[in-house]
Parts: structure tokens; sequence; C-alpha cells
């Protein structure tokens, strides 16, 4: 039962895919986003068998238990004369972001029936390659093969690009090109890298890898650690490797840039906490200074950019390169407090990123524009799309009692917790940055909710601005999971604590 | 229903009114308006349920959630103190909400602001009863993020987004702290519930308690608006009347002064931060009491005189008196939430927040007169009102205290500040309700509806009464923390040292009825002369707040923008751009005209024979 739930979670989006590329226009729309649906249904039940079946049964905990015991997996053999093998499975460190990830893919689904950006080719088509960036997400988040990881890594990337160049914004040449381009010099190293641990190792087989049953030579850690981290980093992205995204994010349609934002940034978060330090611990420990005070770099630099920025899309987007920034500081210190914080925020820059591009997508779909000086009294001309913008502003920068707050502020605890003068400043310089986070969010804000209208809002008509029923629908539940998620972390840490746990003495055996 | 239950229930009911709020359709005022008195008339009830119950201190525990080694805990902790401010929050809640039906009676944005002031009332209680550091964190956070919205909710006012703004960084700027030092404490003692915390306070390293406790600070000058983080609380004014009096009265200012009663041990072991702290209030008293002095907006010297008496109220717990503090905590809140609804109400008929444009309005507005006078009398610590007690209180505790320079400090600005603060009370009363109406809104001024009538004169009875609790049994001791062994403080007292503030009191009257007497169509603050700008621009701080913080970071903000665009994009930029390049200039080479492309064809062929020739002779 629940096997057949981890299959149906990758096959039903590539089904879906198949339907979506091949039939005519709005039935491969619908088709398309019944499939996410079923896709989102089979991930919560997964879910569930991990609860009811295998969760508590499967908890050994305690010390010496390995990083990864998937609750549920899949272990077939690929190709046999090179050793691959279909090996696939879920924890409580995956789970969270897969379900995130069927989610986010439906609500993109939907968002697309209803509403098809201009400049490019059929809804149909895009839908499909919505549905392969989500296989591949998938495929990421539940490979236990390290080259399977790999393939499924790079399966996102070019449908990713044909969504930016196909339905994008004015450059959106360019912006794609450099995205492919900059992630593929990434993808390069991470090729390196997993070739160079599944060489030393014998294995590719990840359960076996972080396990500590396989010891790598200090060498090949450093080495495989330095490489994976590169390429991860590209991914997350951590400064000063960040400059596709603001360009990617601008130019892509609101779709793409929920998806890019909400998860394929996940993929690198989760690789380094999955793969670069699971199966190079003593590099993770080496690098863990430069790491974290790189993440703290991301922080600020992301904060006074975004403090300076004027286009809306372009000042989330950079905002996304504080918020991995905490996440990435939680990594660094290598505790399970800030894995955990890492982790939680991971989801919820997930769930508050993706509403925030919806709203922008919103507002430029109306005004046709996203300069700040020209949008201005939102409030006066459209109450509720400037409340949810609000609601999402104020998430984002981290307010306690919602989702944004425990991976900031719990990031700044496990530097704390890690102690000695480095970490200390480490950590103030975070806290700091969440005050920053305040003053760029409330800036927005102001430029753009506050006021008088301006000439731009005032120019829409009254029907245009009220929202529709299909983007309430796509965005409520990133509504109602910001808050859930910040009223009950447990939603997403409950599942974690043990691996994390696991992995955190495995990196300081 | 048991405490248990009880307790959690305080901030959750006006929590469960505000999420309903926020999805109520713009145009069913009366669904809102409900809601909202619904959600902090249950709060009030439940808070007075629990002052008259909760004997002992009483908490509950539960786990929220797990980070590592670190445990999340959400409960209620409720003592006699926290029940009675529990009491104050509720009362001035559901006069503010019952005040604002028809204080925003032509409003069309009724329904969210409403709710808005349900969630900050919701968090207010949350600080209040969190057992929990974290806990109290969201509630302390949450109330910022309210009192940025209701402050922003004016749409016809120009100032007010700004002020909205203002308020919220300024106190997150402080909140840095304090969440360092909350991080501090709940890394060093393993957990964030607050009586493991305290427990384990004593072993902790004495330089770690100092800085925490300076940390904590920090956020409480910011939120209870000490000097330097005083700043937002005069602009803050650009919200609607009853918001002030929410913000001013028992909620937001007054959580800072609470939680540092709450953490008391945490800032006795911390040495020196009491010092730190009695020297901000020092200043924060006369600082808040001199710029009153001089302002012409009625509602700005409201909220100096905010700013004012929170000083007295830090003063007290930097000398070791937090129930002192507390009982002040709880006297202003009655009165200066009446000022403010009364101000209200002037404003309200008047149609300016001017008092140039007010004058004679005790004959139109006898009620509003009447509570107001109450309001000003308790303010300046007229006898027997509620503020002369409590004042009273925090002198004697500041004469009585331990030796050091720091209680006579307390108790000489203390003293001054009474005089400063009798003159310019004296000075909002007299150009508000007597002399000739300067406008032909205060010619025809008549009374609020009932509303805002009601609360008014309802806040008016504690403003009168509140003080004599002290002298009932035991009151003294429901303020006392049973955290940490103080000595026993006299809430009631009268002796010689009453002398000096009574004196300096009626000095301050009598100064300003005189110099307001030579004519009273004329504003008592021109005898300030060459200091009334100063006053009036609070010393400058805001343009040197501007100057020192604000202008770098923007600047910096832009520089940071521009070397991101130009040398880290641009190395990405132009590593492509070379690529291109490169390719270009490789595909050029190999484009050439036919003699020179047989030629570069036949010495290739050469190169290669001959290395093949070389190789094959080599093995």
């Amino acid at each position: 039962m629940s096997q057949s739930a981890l299959v149906a979670v990758l096959a039903l989006p590539a089904l879906g895919a198949v339907f979506a590329a091949l039939l005519p226009d709005r039935a491969a729309r619908l088709a398309g986003t019944g499939f996410a649906a079923l896709a989102l249904v089979a991930s919560v039940l997964l879910g569930l068998a991990g609860h009811t079946g295998g969760w508590f049964s499967y908890q050994p905990a305690g010390s010496g238990a390995p990083p990864i015991v998937p609750w549920t997996s899949v272990d077939a053999s690929w190709v046999p004369g090179l050793d691959l093998r279909l090996h696939f499975g879920v924890d409580g460190v995956s789970y969270p972001l897969v379900v995130l990830t069927t989610l986010l893919t439906l609500l993109c689904c939907l968002y697309t029936i209803w509403h098809v950006p201009g400049g490019g080719g059929r809804g149909g088509t895009l839908v499909a390659l919505l549905l392969v960036v989500e296989v591949g997400m998938l495929g990421t988040f539940l490979a236990l093969d390290l080259v399977l990881f790999f393939v499924f890594f790079e399966v996102v990337l070019l449908p990713m690009y044909a969504i930016i160049a196909g339905w994008g914004g004015e450059q959106r040449r360019h912006a794609a090109r450099k995205f492919a381009l900059y992630t593929l010099f990434g993808s390069v190293l991470l090729l390196v890298g997993v070739f160079t641990v599944v060489a030393a190792a014998g294995t590719a087989d990840l359960v076996t890898l972080t396990s500590g049953a396989v010891t790598l030579s200090r060498t090949t850690q450093l080495a495989a650690f330095t490489l994976l981290a590169i390429a991860f980093a590209v991914k997350s992205p951590l400064w000063p490797l960040h400059t596709w995204l603001p360009d990617a994010h601008t130019q892509a349609p609101t779709v793409g840039s929920v998806l890019l934002a909400g998860v394929l940034l996940k993929m690198g978060t989760y690789g380094l906490i999955r793969v670069a330090v699971g199966v190079a611990p003593a590099g993770a420990r080496w690098a863990a200074p430069l790491l974290g005070t790189l993440a703290v770099a991301a922080i600020l630099v992301g904060c006074l950019v975004c403090l300076a920025q004027t286009e809306l899309k372009r000042l989330i987007a950079y905002s996304s390169v504080g918020h991995m920034g905490f996440v990435l500081l939680g990594v660094a210190t290598l505790t399970a407090t800030g894995i955990q914080a890492a982790l939680i925020g991971n989801v919820a820059h997930g769930i508050i990123t993706g509403l925030l591009f919806f709203l922008a997508g919103a507002v430029k779909d109306r005004f046709h524009t996203g300069d700040l000086a020209v949008l201005g009294g939102l409030r006066e001309r459209s109450p509720w799309l400037s409340g949810l913008l609000a609601f999402a502003a104020i998430a984002s920068l981290g307010l306690p009692g919602l989702a944004g707050f425990w991976g900031e502020a719990f990031a700044v605890v496990a530097a704390f917790e890690r102690g000695g003068g480095g970490w200390l400043t480490l950590g103030v310089l975070a806290a700091v940055g969440g005050a920053l986070t305040a003053a760029y969010f409330l800036r927005l804000l102001r430029r753009v909710t506050h006021g008088p209208a301006s000439p731009a809002v005032e120019a829409v008509a009254p029907p245009a601005l009220r929202i529709s029923g299909m983007e309430l629908v796509a965005w409520s539940p990133l509504v109602i999971l910001a808050l859930l998620v910040g009223l009950v972390p447990a939603l997403v840490l409950g599942l974690s604590e043990t691996p994390v746990q696991s992995l955190v003495e495995a990196v300081t055996r | 229903m048991s405490l248990d239950v009880l307790g959690p229930l305080l901030p959750l009911l006006p929590l469960a009114a505000a999420l309903s709020g926020f999805v109520v359709p713009l145009r069913s005022r009366t669904a809102a308006a409900s809601l909202g008195i619904a959600g902090a008339g249950g709060a009030l009830v439940v808070a007075i349920v629990l002052a008259v119950r909760v004997d002992e201190p009483f908490e509950t525990v539960v786990q929220w959630v797990q980070f590592g080694d670190l445990s999340v805990t959400a409960g209620v902790r409720i003592d006699q103190a926290a029940s009675l401010v529990a009491v104050a929050v509720g009362v001035v809640a559901l006069a503010v909400q019952v005040y604002s039906t028809a204080y925003l009676h032509d409003d069309d944005r009724y329904p969210p602001y409403a709710a808005q002031i349900s969630l900050f009332t919701a968090a207010m209680l949350l600080v209040v009863v969190s057992g929990d550091l974290i806990l109290l964190l969201v509630g302390w956070e949450v109330m910022g993020i309210c009192s940025y919205l209701l402050i922003g909710h004016d749409r016809t006012l120009p100032g007010a987004p700004a002020a909205a703004v203002k308020a919220f960084l300024v106190t997150r700027v402080g909140d840095v702290g304090f969440l360092l030092g909350i991080v501090l404490l709940g890394v060093n003692s393993g957990s964030f519930w607050i009586t493991q915390v305290l427990a384990g306070l004593p072993a902790l390293p004495a330089a770690t308690v100092t800085a925490t406790a300076l940390l904590l600070l920090a956020g409480v000058a910011g939120k209870s608006a000490q000097f330097p983080l005083h700043t937002w609380l005069p602009d803050a004014m650009a919200g609607p009347t009853p918001i002030s009096a929410l913000i001013h009265a028992a909620t937001m200012v007054a959580a800072g002064i609470y939680v540092v009663t709450r953490l008391y041990p945490v800032f006795v072991l911390g040495e020196p931060s009491l010092v730190v702290l009695g020297v901000l209030a020092a200043i924060t008293v006369l600082l808040g009491a001199l710029a009153a002095t001089a302002q012409d907006d009625i509602k700005r010297v409201l909220a100096w005189s905010t700013v004012s008496q929170i000083g007295y109220m830090a003063a007290a717990l930097a000398v070791g008196a937090p129930a002192v503090a507390l009982f002040h905590l709880l006297t202003h809140a009655a009165f200066k939430a009446l000022l403010f609804l009364g101000a209200g109400s002037v404003i309200h008929a008047v149609g300016s927040n001017s008092m140039s444009a007010m004058g004679g309005l005790r004959r139109r507005m006898p009620g509003t007169f009447w509570s107001m006078t109450i309001g000003l009398g308790a303010l300046v610590g007229l006898p027997p009102l509620a503020g002369f007690w409590s004042k009273d209180a925090v002198l004697h505790a500041a004469s009585t205290a331990d030796a050091g320079w720091l209680p006579w400090l307390v108790y000489s600005v203390g003293a001054v500040g009474v005089l400063v603060t009798a003159w310019y009370a004296g000075r909002l009363w007299l150009r508000t309700f007597f002399g000739a109406a300067r406008s032909p809104g205060a010619e025809t001024a008549h009374e609020p509806p009932w509303p805002m009538a009601v609360p008014v004169l309802a806040l008016a009875v504690p403003s009168a009464l509140l003080g004599l609790l002290a002298f009932s049994d035991g009151f003294g001791e429901r303020l006392t923390l049973f955290v940490v062994d103080l000595p026993e403080v006299e809430l009631a007292h009268l002796g010689a040292e009453t002398a000096v503030p009574l004196a300096a009191l009626l000095l301050g009257l009598v100064l300003v009825w005189a110099l307001w007497r030579r004519d009273t169509a004329l504003d008592p603050a021109r005898f300030l002369g060459p200091l009334r700008p100063t006053f009036d621009n609070a010393f400058w701080l805001d343009t040197v707040q501007d100057r020192l913080v604000v202008r770098p970071v923007v600047a910096l903000a832009r520089r940071v923008a521009v070397a991101d665009q130009q040398v880290v994009d641009g190395a990405v930029e132009s590593t492509g751009q070379g690529t291109v390049d490169a390719g270009d200039r490789l595909a050029a080479w190999h484009r050439s005209g036919l003699p020179r492309a047989a030629t570069a064809l036949l010495a290739g062929v050469l190169l290669l024979g001959l290395a093949a020739a070389l190789y094959g002779s080599a093995t």
C-alpha cells in the first residue's frame, strides 16, 4: 500500500505530463491538473502510511541509528551492468518537501487553468512542463541512490528553462539562458562530486553512504564536500553564487517563479543536508565556518539589496537570497537545532514566497508594472489584494506565530548553541538581518499599498481588481499553511526529529 | 471552569474574535462590532474570574515543539499580578472597542480595524499570561505588527504610513536585542519555559546574565518607549485616537515594564542592568515631560506624557520596587485611557487636534470636562486620585531604597518631573476647557454620542479610586512577585517625603495658571522662550536618529545593491560575454580564404605525419 503510494507519487505527474502534452489545450490543462491533484493525494497517503504503519514502529531512535531510515522504500535494479538502482524512499526529512512540491505544483496547475501567461505557447504545454519539473523535484527528494539523485536533479533544468524562455517577461531569453548555464555549471561540479564519492566508496546507495558503514578518507571527503557544496550553493543559492536568481525570478511567469522559489531552491538545501553533509561529514565540519560566514553575508547582502530595490518581483527574488541565507546558516551550524531550523525554514520559505510570487504576479497582471515607484495606494482600490499582500509580507518578515519565524529564530539559536566568538557574531548579524528584513518589507508595503492610488493603479477598472475565485483557490491553501505551520511547527518537525538527531550524531562522530 | 482552561482562554477568546473578524465582509459593521466587543468582553470576564480565583501562582505546560535538545513549551503562568494586569487590559480593550463603534462611524474599513484591535488584545494578553519565552515573543511581536496596522489605518492622513513603519521598525530594532536575550536564556538553560529558566539562573556565569539583561532591556526600551528608542511613540499619534488609548494605556508600552517584572531575577542578577535602566528612565522622565510642555497637538501632549510616565515605572523597577511599577502601570492604564478617549471626544467635537483651535469647552462638554479633569488630576498626582498614590509610591520607593546614587537621581528627577507634569497638564486643561472658544468648531462643540461618552465616564471611576486599593489588605502582596525575595513595599504612603512632590505639584499648577492668566487666548508655552522649539522637537532626537541610523543604512543599501549588480553579477555576465567573444574569435579564425585554409590543412597533415613518424620510431 505505502509502496504503491510512493510509486504513484512519481508516476502520476509523469503520466499527467504525457497527457497534458498530447491532449488539446483546455483538456490538457484540466487533465494535467487532475493528475497533479492525484499526486497530492498520493503524497498525503504516503505520509499516512508512515504514521500509522511504519512510523512508530520504525522509530528505533536512540543513538546509533543511521541517519536515513525510510519508512517506505522501493528498490529495483535499473542498469545491472553499471550497478545502477532505482532506489526511492521517504523519511521525515524529505516528506515535508514532497508534500510541499505536490501542493505547489497543483496550485500552479490550477492557476494555469484560469490564466495562461502571454507571450508563449499553449497552456497545455506549460502544464506538461510544470509536471515534468514536478517529477524531477520529487525524484530528487525521494532518491536514495546518488546517481539517481543526480539524474533527477538534472531533469528539472530543461523544462524550467523552457518555462522561463517560453512564457516569461521581456528579457526572458537572457534570463533563461543565464539560469540554465549557471545551474549547469553547478551540475558539472555535482557530477564530479557524485562520482568522486561513488568511485571511492564503491557504492552509490545513500543509506549505506550516510550510515558510516563506508568511511571515506579525509581528503576524499574534503574534495567531495567542496564539489557538492558548491553545486548545491548555486542551486540554493548562496551568496555570491546567487545572481542567476533575480533575473530568472523577474522574467519567469508567475507559476515558474512560484515553483522556482517554492521548491527548486530547496533542492539545493536538501542536497546539502542529505547528500553533502551526510556523505562527507568530515568535509562538512571543515567547511562549516566558511559556509556560515557566507550564509550570513547572504542574509545581510540580500536584505540591503532589497532595501534599495525598485522592482516588485526582483525584490521578492532577492528576499529569497536572505531567507535561504538563514536556512544555510542553520545547516552550517551542524547542530540538531540548526538543521531542524533549516528544514522548517525551507518549507516556510516555500509556502510564503510561493504566496508572495502569486500575489506579485496578480499585481503585475493587473497593473502591467512591478515598478515600486509607479505602484501605490493599492489598498484604496483593492483592499483584499493589498490585505493578502500585507499578510504575505508580514509572514515573510518572520513574525512569530507565522511559519517564517521558526527557521530564522532558531538558526540564530543554533549559532548561539555552537558558541564561541565567531558563531556568536554570526548569530548577532543574522538577527540584525531579521530587523532589516522587516525594514524592506514594510518599505514594500508602504510603496505598493499605502498612500493615495497612483495613476497606474487608478487606471484599472474595478472588476479587474477583484480577486477571482480561481486565484482564491490557488492562494488560500498557502495562507492557511503559513498560519498553521506557524502555530503547529510540529507538522513539519515532528517527523524529522529522529533522522536529524542521527545525522548530527554521524557528523560529530 | 477550572483555572487550567480559563488561563489559555484569556488570549484565545480575543484571538478567535480577531480571526473571524478578518473574514467579515467590509460592509458588515454590526457583525464586526459585535465580534470585537464580544472578544474584549469575554476576555475581561475571564480576567476578572481569574483575579478573584487565583491565589497561588499556577501554570500549565505542554510541549510545543522540539528543536534538537531545546524544547519550546506552550502554556500559561498566572499569578495575581498577571491577573490584575489582564483585568486592566480587558477594561481598556472593551472601552476602546465600544468607543470605536462611534468614533469610526463613517469609516468603510471598520471590520478589519476591529479585528486588529482584537488581535492586539489577544497578543497583549498572551504576553501577560505566557509561561514560555518564545510564546511571549509571539505576543510581543504580534502586538508590534498590530500597532503597525492600526497606526497606518487612517487613509486620509498622509503621515500615517510613515508613522506606522517607524513604530514597527524602531521597536523591531530593540527586538533584535530582545530576541538575542531570549536566545541566550534559552540556550543556557536548555529550555524556554520561564520557570525553568529562572530556576537555572543562579548557575549561569555572571557575564552571561548581565549580557542577557542588557539585551532584554533593548527590547523593553523599544516597546515601552524609553530613551533612546522612544521616538516612535509621538508619531504613533497618527493612528485613530482610540488606538492611541489602546497603545498608550494598558498594552504595548506597558508590555515592556510588565516583562521586566516577569523576568525580574534576570535583572537583579544581571548587574548593572538595573542601573542602566534607572539612568535611561531618569532621562526619559524629564525628556518626555519637557517635550510635552511645548506641543500644540493635544494628542502629542498626552503621548509625551506617556513617555514620561512609563519612565516613572521603569524608575520604580530600577530602584527594586517592581510591585510599585505595576501599581503605577495599573493606575496609568486607567487615567491614560480616559485621557486619550476624552481627547478623542474633544477632537471629534472640534474637528481638530490642535489646542489652538479649542478653548472654552468646559460649558459645552461638561461630562467630558469633568472626566478629563479627573484624568489630568490623576496624571499630575492630585490627592486622593489614583495617580497620586502610585507616583508617590514610586518616589517613596526611591527615597527608601538602599544607598547609592541611583535612588537619589530617581527621586530628584521624579520630583522635578512632577513639577513639569503639573505645568503641561495644567496647560492642556486650561487651553482646552477654559478661556474663549478659538475656532468655529469649538464654538459649536457638543458632547459625543453615548458609545463614546460611556467609556470615558466609566474610566473616570478607576482613575479616581484605584489608588485607594492600596489601603486594602493584601493588594501590595498581590502585586509582589513570588519569584524573587524583595523587601515589602508600602503602596499607600503618607510621610514627610510626600511634601516635596506635593509642593512641586502646586508650584507647577500655580505657575502655569499665572502665565495663562496674562492672556487666556495665548499659549503659555510662549514663555518657554528659546527652549520652545527644542522642546517642541523633543531635543531633535528624530533628526539625530535619521542622520545616524536611517540615512547611513539607506546609503549602504544603495552601494551594496550597485556592488552586487556590477561586481558579483558583473563577473558572471562578463564570463558569459567573454566566452561568447572567445568563441567568435575562434570562429573567425576558421573563416578564411582558400589559399590560407589549404596551407593550414597541409601544415596540419605535415605536423600529424611528423608526430606519427616520431612516435613510431620511438617505440
